[in-house]
């Protein structure tokens, strides 16, 4: 697989072949996470921005061979503008009362990044950045900096934004240098 | 590959306003890191270095910042004072803005706006000092500093810009302060960076900011490099992994080294980890320190505070002692740590840092020898 992008409404389309489920949102990330992973119960742990990003890399990579080898030339870099907004709205919900340190890590922008490259055993970079918008040429220009680093050869990249629960985006792909 | 160099910087913390006042502050072995009580309505009292907030807003206003979020002003205050003295344009579209941070402006959150949104709070730094480019806004968790610096680089390499502000900042909330109280991570007293007493960390506020060029200056920002443990989301690899491995990309001659500036936050866990990166990297030798007693966790602003404050000390022959460190380490490998400033005359220094999602990074800096200061 090169590409693949999930939308709340439904739609995932894997190297531009598009399906449509009956699940959205929240529901839609969970049914694929049955239907194609089912072995990596950490996922329920995860908030929805990682939800997202785990079963978009797991749909990206699932037909890799050697696939859990760890490797360090494999980047992991992601962008988007509302970072963990979702997450952070259900923390503060506990910090008067009982701060909730489980929803605490979640808070961070880069922990998506973290998660893809634990799964996978990527020992490379992994980073995430903010931007205003979804700007192409930021984007493109960004992944061609990456590479300058000798030992990032390949990169799992590409934009990933969650306003809510029920309204979110994926479009993922693997680049090679 | 093009040779990227810091033209100016500047940094407004707690402790003083201005690169060269920071460094004296610490060389005198000032902080103000104290408890706090009741602040920002958190329940539990907490260690911490924070701005006098009325103070910092009113120097703010007299430099003609006014109608920011008090994240925004002091990132603003940050940049001007480098841009001021780098003499660059910064209205140019030649001049590309970096922001570093964690939580930015997190205190706006319910408030039902996008004012709690990072990528806002660049654009109007970025507009503030005119610049037509969109900022770019890395969050990485506590690297975010050293990967904005990365970042800053990278695109200098590329061409992609004449100049590049990189500025980074964090202020404290309920909602830090209560998440680190969450994951008992805060030292009730004083943090104590690889001490055998050491209880955890002290968060801290600051902001710092660099320009970077192209054009030959004392301090060369040689090579940087960012690497994941790809072992846990809130907990460093045991054997050090990203730590060592980013030691393993940037540390080019060791024998240059004045001092390795480590994260050393002074929970039981990061500091053993930076040991062990230490000591499979092959560096035991090298002096260590860290910055965190002096300032607390300052966040998204700790990589580029504490690489301002590590070349101000090798441009004044020292390395800096670790604030409250009682002699007794606390680490299993024999890190070069030591509470007083001592003399050095080597040129060049690695920053490293850790942090949650499994990252880590390093920048290696060289100062041109000869150079005068």
């Amino acid at each position: 697989m090169k590409s693949v992008k999930i939308y709340s409404d439904g739609r995932v389309i894997l190297d531009g072949r598009e399906n449509v489920f009956e699940e959205k949102g929240l529901s839609l990330l969970e049914h694929l996470y049955r239907k194609e992973v089912g072995d990596y119960p950490k996922f329920f742990k995860m908030d929805v921005l990682c939800k997202l990003g785990f079963i978009a890399s797991e749909l990206l990579l699932k037909g890799e061979s050697d696939r859990f080898t760890p490797r360090e030339d494999r980047a992991v870099l992601l962008f988007g503008t509302c970072g963990p907004l979702c997450n952070d709205r259900n923390y503060q919900a506990t910090v008067r009362d009982y701060p909730s340190p489980s929803l605490f890590v979640y808070t961070l922008a880069n922990i998506v990044t973290g998660e893809i490259a634990i799964r996978n055993k990527y020992k490379g970079e992994s980073s995430f950045f903010i931007l205003d918008a979804k700007d192409e040429d930021i984007i493109k220009n960004t992944i061609e900096e990456a590479f300058q680093d000798p030992v990032t050869q390949e990169a799992v990249t590409g934009w990933i934004d969650c306003r809510s629960e029920d309204d979110f985006e994926a479009e993922i792909e693997l680049m090679v240098k | 590959m093009t040779k990227v160099y810091k033209i100016a910087d500047h940094a407004v913390t707690p402790l003083a306003s201005g690169s060269k006042e920071n460094f004296n502050a610490v060389l005198e072995g000032k902080s103000n890191l104290k408890l706090h009580e009741g602040t920002f309505g958190v329940k539990e009292p907490f260690f911490a270095s924070l701005f006098d907030r009325e103070e910092v807003l009113r120097n703010a206003e007299n430099e003609g910042i006014r109608g920011y979020s008090f994240f925004e002003t002091i990132l603003i205050l940050a940049c001007k004072g480098a841009i001021e003295k780098s003499g660059i344009d910064a209205s140019s579209s030649d001049t590309v803005f970096v922001i570093s941070t964690i939580k930015g402006n997190v205190e706006a959150l319910g408030e039902g706006s996008k004012d709690v949104l990072p990528a806002t709070s660049a654009r109007r730094v970025a507009e503030f000092f005119h610049n037509p480019n969109s900022p770019v806004t890395v969050s990485n968790a506590c690297i975010s500093g050293l990967a904005a610096l990365i970042q800053g680089q990278r695109i200098l390499r590329r061409g992609g810009a004449r100049n590049v502000v990189v500025a980074g900042a964090e202020v404290q909330s309920a909602f830090i302060v209560t998440g680190f109280q969450s994951l008992k991570a805060l030292s009730p007293t004083q943090c104590m960076p690889f001490d055998a007493s050491r209880e955890g960390l002290n968060l801290g506020e600051a902001a710092a900011a660099m320009v970077l060029g192209t054009s030959e200056t004392d301090w060369e920002l040689v090579s940087g490099a960012i690497r994941n443990d790809a072992n846990h989301i809130s907990g460093p690899s045991r054997v050090g992994e990203g730590s060592y491995n980013c030691l393993r990309a940037v540390v080019q001659d060791k024998d240059e080294l004045a001092f390795i500036s480590v994260h050393g936050t002074s929970t039981a866990y990061n500091d053993e980890m930076e040991s062990i990166a230490i000591e499979r990297a092959g560096l035991l030798d090298i002096p260590a320190g860290a910055l965190k007693g002096y300032y607390g966790h300052t966040m998204g602003a700790a990589g580029i505070l504490e690489t301002i404050v590590s070349m101000k000390a090798v441009e004044n022959g020292v390395v800096i002692g670790t604030r409250a460190f009682s002699g007794n380490l606390g680490v299993s490998r024999p890190v070069k740590i030591d509470r007083e400033n001592r003399k050095t005359t080597k040129q060049a220094f690695v920053k490293l840092l850790s942090g949650f999602g499994g990252v880590n990074a390093a920048l290696l800096c060289r100062r041109k020898t000869g150079g005068e200061k």
